[in-house]
């Protein structure tokens, strides 16, 4: 009873970071039909940013994530005016690939600056055991599933009553007409890469707390893909349950099924079913067509 | 002049030349009717007016287009709409996923004055009642008559000062053409709306507008009120579908020929 325990709240933990990644992945995907495979490496860019503030310049935990998550917004500001902005009206396959280009640039640039080393981190969400019935886990993988659950709750609220994020559904169902409204389709696009490089920003520093910073880091986004299938790439709560799911399967097949290798392919084959059966996801929306 | 077109020729993906100097103007508070056959440039003159020829790659090359006197030809989309110029599109083109009231929230996506827009949407809804019986469904799966309602719905919550409709008619039964037609001659005379409409249907256009142009591969070819348009043989041949009985084939062919002659000279 307790293994199991056990490992529902590690497949939680990691859930709540995939679905962190994820949320911006779908803010993107929704806003610009874009695919980017560069998710993984926004959240490595977070980490080591936070590293960088708190471990090797020291300063106070709060100050040091507020200005990681001021550069990740401006860093997906940048990107989106650099390498997407001219891309505008280039066919949707050119742009998937400069964001691969884009996943494999930042990596480089992680590590020429910090090597590729792992490194300490010097964490500041508290550490201490927290026993829940039979199982202990570590509160900062606790304060992973909540920061991830009042993500989710301040996304769904943006949707639904926030202008701009009503603007961003619009641009997401027709550019052309939301133009004609007066909605800046730009700034949309802006919009949606900065917040997809905070949520990733976020899920490095919660990553880099529990773990530690490293190159490998950027292999979250790998995991994140089946995630993202799994809910519907345009779902929000598809994104959170979807993520829930991987995280889990990943947590069980790991603690019950031979010696854990399976957990490293049991995403995939979910990916694999999830598409033949269902290839909008759970949770995606379809395309409407009225008869 | 609420809205001056001089000359102006528009160019798609810098070598497709579709506008070769037309030339309009729109008064304050009156329906103007743009008509023309297919391809003839009507919706890439309104694109050319509201800014949204960027997207398709289209450029204002020549001449200008002046609203209240200032010039707005390659401005920003997001700018013109600010400034009170609001097109509904050919093919309604609402967003389908969102409900009808969040549609109608997106038309005032400009808007400063906030507090309003709940009236706003109240006020569209005494005009299409069917509206508000589907405010929360999404827009989707509205008929394609609710869709245009919605459409026209969205423009007056941006409170434009023109409303320009490309072909509201296209695809609807001709009960609801009547009901939407009814309804831009309201909007037009009880809310002071000027309004810029794009048809093929010749007849309902000519019926409710106080002046029209007639376009033919990029240009005016011909214009007036309606009364006398409705009145010139090639308008009512071309365009009302009205022949003069008994007159042989060979020879309305040769008088055809020549009236085409003379609009493009
Ligand atoms: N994006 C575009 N790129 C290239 N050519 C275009 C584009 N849009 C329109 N055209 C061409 O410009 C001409 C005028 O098109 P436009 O859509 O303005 O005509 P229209 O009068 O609105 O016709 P319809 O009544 O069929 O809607 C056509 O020959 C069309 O092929
Ligand atoms: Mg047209």
């Amino acid at each position: 009873m307790d293994k199991f325990l056990q490992l529902t709240l590690t497949g939680l933990t990691s859930g709540a970071v995939y679905a962190l990644v994820a949320l911006g992945f779908v803010l993107i995907y929704k806003s610009s039909d874009v695919i980017n495979f560069a998710q993984g490496e926004f959240l490595l860019i977070g980490a080591y940013l936070a590293y960088f503030f708190l471990g090797q310049l020291g300063v106070h935990w709060s100050i040091g994530v507020i200005l990681t998550l001021i550069l990740a917004a401006a860093m997906g500001v940048v990107i989106e005016r650099l390498v997407l902005r001219p891309l505008i009206g280039e066919p949707i396959i050119s742009v998937i690939m400069v964001t691969i280009g884009l996943a494999s640039l930042l990596k480089a640039i992680v590590g020429g600056i910090w090597g590729t080393n792992p490194q300490i981190f010097p964490a500041f969400i508290p550490k201490q055991e927290v026993h829940i019935v039979n199982a202990v886990v570590t509160a900062d993988k606790l304060w992973a599933i909540v920061i991830a659950l009042i993500f989710l709750v301040i996304f769904t609220l943006f949707f639904r009553y926030n202008k701009e994020g009503v603007a961003m559904r619009a641009v997401a169902d027709d550019q052309q007409a939301a133009l004609s409204v007066g909605i800046s389709v730009q700034k949309i696009f802006a919009w949606a890469w900065s917040i997809a490089a905070i949520t990733a920003a976020v899920a490095g520093i919660i990553v880099a707390n529990v773990l530690e910073v490293s190159p490998n880091l950027s292999g979250v986004g790998l995991h994140v893909f089946p995630v993202v299938i799994l809910g519907g790439l345009d779902s929000i709560p598809g994104a959170l349950i979807g993520a829930a799911i991987i995280g889990l399967l990943e947590a069980y097949a790991g603690g019950y099924v031979g010696d854990g290798s399976l957990a490293q392919v049991i995403s995939y084959i979910v990916l694999v079913i999830i598409l033949m059966i269902r290839p909008y996801g759970l949770f995606g929306k379809e395309i409407i067509e009225r008869v | 002049m609420m809205l001056s077109l001089n000359n102006i020729e528009v160019i798609y993906d810098d070598v497709i030349l579709v506008l070769k100097g037309m030339s309009m103007q729109v008064d304050e508070g009156q329906i103007v009717a743009l008509l023309g056959a297919n391809g003839a440039g009507k919706s890439t003159t309104l694109k050319a007016i509201s800014g949204l020829l960027k997207p398709e790659d289209g450029e204002v090359t020549d001449g200008e287009i002046l609203f209240m006197g200032e010039p707005i030809h390659n401005e920003e989309a997001s700018k013109i709409v600010r400034k009170g110029i609001f097109q509904v599109m050919e093919g309604r083109r609402v967003f389908e996923h969102l409900t009808v009231e969040e549609n109608l929230k997106t038309g005032a996506y400009t808007r400063k004055d906030r507090k309003h827009i709940g009236r706003d949407i109240d006020m569209v809804y005494d005009y299409f009642p069917r509206l508000k019986e589907r405010r929360k469904q999404v827009a989707g799966y509205l008929s394609g008559g609710e869709q245009q309602m919605l459409a026209i719905g969205r423009a007056l919550m941006a409170t434009p000062k023109l409303m320009m409709l490309d072909e509201p008619s296209l695809g609807l039964a001709p009960l609801l053409v009547k009901e939407i037609f009814n309804i831009i001659q309201r909007i037009n005379k009880e809310r002071g709306v000027t309004i810029l409409l794009v048809e093929q249907n010749a007849r309902l256009a000519l019926g409710i507008a106080d002046y029209a142009y007639i376009m033919e591969s990029g240009r005016i070819v011909l214009e007036g009120e309606p009364a006398a348009l409705a009145d010139n043989p090639d308008v009512r041949e071309f365009y009302l579908g009205l022949t003069e009985v008994g007159k042989r084939k060979s020879y309305r062919e040769v008088k055809h020929y020549k009236r085409r002659k003379r609009w493009l000279s």
